[in-house]
């Protein structure tokens, strides 16, 4: 925010001498029993300070026009209509993070379950050959039900490469479906980057607020919202670095046992 | 057995609708958020309910209370998956009557660890 540096700075040094000057002008003229003179020196200092407070007001309106030009939310160019809101740009954006997200777990889900009974029917089969082989072993096996044996071991030979083949194209498939990782990760840094900018653009006009709040002698009552647990808060950022979030299963484990549950 | 899954998310119910089937649950259904679940408990016959803490409507934590608050659904087991970590949180659920907490990202393993503990003591 380039507006940043004059804003923060206090009353210009010339309106803080022209009131020290009055002020010691108003004390002497009380204290020598001139009350007509201070009552024109008041005026003087009222009019000082809406003069400081014009100027502020001026300043506040120019540096909120920049930064609402930093913004690129103006749409008189054209140029920038057509960039009209990065703002709604933004949640487009998280919207196909989202939805990105979500066909990328589909997906994987489908694969995965399309997997499963797969490799159970490979196991499910390899164990009942086993017995079966183990039962020729031991020679407890009928000539009849040993032809049957030898079909069953061919077939499952046969089937074991395909079903191997299956299960390969899924998993190659699982890997591909992560790429979203690249994409919405282009996509959140985008909106990151902007968010900072709007940061950055906010706290200057926060700063020109509380300098106007300064000259008027504004306070404020600005009530503490705390967000209601209640309605859950979400996933807890930095959770190792504090002390009121637990930081994983462990951490619910031991919270509980402590509590006798 | 049948389980009701609750999450805002289709991909999380999906997860734990997976993971049951691996642990021998099948009979499961599945809800969007407190308000969808809460008629379907009240008419569905369930023997448990899995729900997550944080969905627009009704929340996990305001089903829990509505649940223990239910003549006929007081004692039904209840265990929340969810990605909630505040200590105040999990406290307050334990004292809502929670059976088992699961902080999200979990395990296959913790989940069937968790559902094992709410039967034996049920049992």
């Amino acid at each position: 925010m380039s507006d940043s540096k004059h804003t923060q700075r206090g009353l210009d040094p010339e309106v803080t001498e022209k009131l020290q000057q009055q002020t010691s002008q108003l004390v002497e003229s009380v204290n020598s029993g001139d009350f007509a003179r201070a009552m024109t020196v008041i005026n003087e200092l009222s009019e000082v300070r809406d003069q400081s407070l014009y100027q502020e007001v001026g300043r506040l309106t120019r540096s909120l026009h920049e930064a609402i030009r930093n913004f690129q939310i103006d749409p008189r160019n054209a140029e920038q209509k057509e960039a009209l809101s990065k703002m709604s740009d933004a949640s487009d954006r998280l919207a196909y993070v989202v939805q990105m997200t979500g066909q990328a777990a589909n997906r994987t889900m489908d694969l995965v379950e399309e997997s499963m009974p797969v490799a159970h029917a490979i196991r499910d089969e390899a164990l009942s050959l086993r017995d079966e082989w183990q039962r020729l072993r031991r020679r407890e096996i009928e000539p009849a039900e040993f032809r049957e044996l030898y079909a069953r071991i061919d077939t499952f030979f046969g089937s074991l490469g395909k079903d191997s083949d299956d299960l390969y194209k899924n998993l190659s498939e699982i890997l591909l479906a992560q790429d979203f990782q690249d994409l919405t990760g282009q996509v959140i840094q985008k909106v990151t980057a902007l968010v900072k900018e709007v940061e950055e653009n906010l706290l200057g006009l926060v700063v020109m607020a509380s300098h106007v709040d300064q000259l008027t002698g504004t306070v404020h009552q600005i009530e503490e919202k705390e967000e209601s647990a209640d309605k859950g808060v979400g996933p807890q950022i930095k959770a190792a670095e504090r002390d009121d979030v637990v930081s994983g299963q462990d951490g619910v484990d031991d919270l509980l046992s402590s509590l006798g549950f | 057995m049948k389980i009701l899954i609750v999450d805002d998310f289709s991909t999380m119910r999906r997860i734990i609708k997976n993971l049951l089937r691996d642990l021998g649950f099948s009979n499961t259904e599945e809800a969007d958020d407190g308000n969808t679940a809460l008629p379907m408990l009240k008419s569905g016959q369930y023997d448990f309910l899995v729900t997550d803490w944080n969905m627009p409507g009704m929340s996990g934590f305001d089903l829990l209370k509505a649940v223990r608050a239910d003549e006929n659904l007081k004692n039904l087991p209840v265990l929340m998956v969810t990605a909630e970590a505040k200590r105040d949180q999990i406290v307050a659920a334990a004292q809502a009557g929670v059976n088992g907490y699961v902080v999200k990202p979990f395990t296959a393993a913790v989940l069937k660890e968790k559902i094992e503990k709410i039967f034996e003591r049920i049992q």
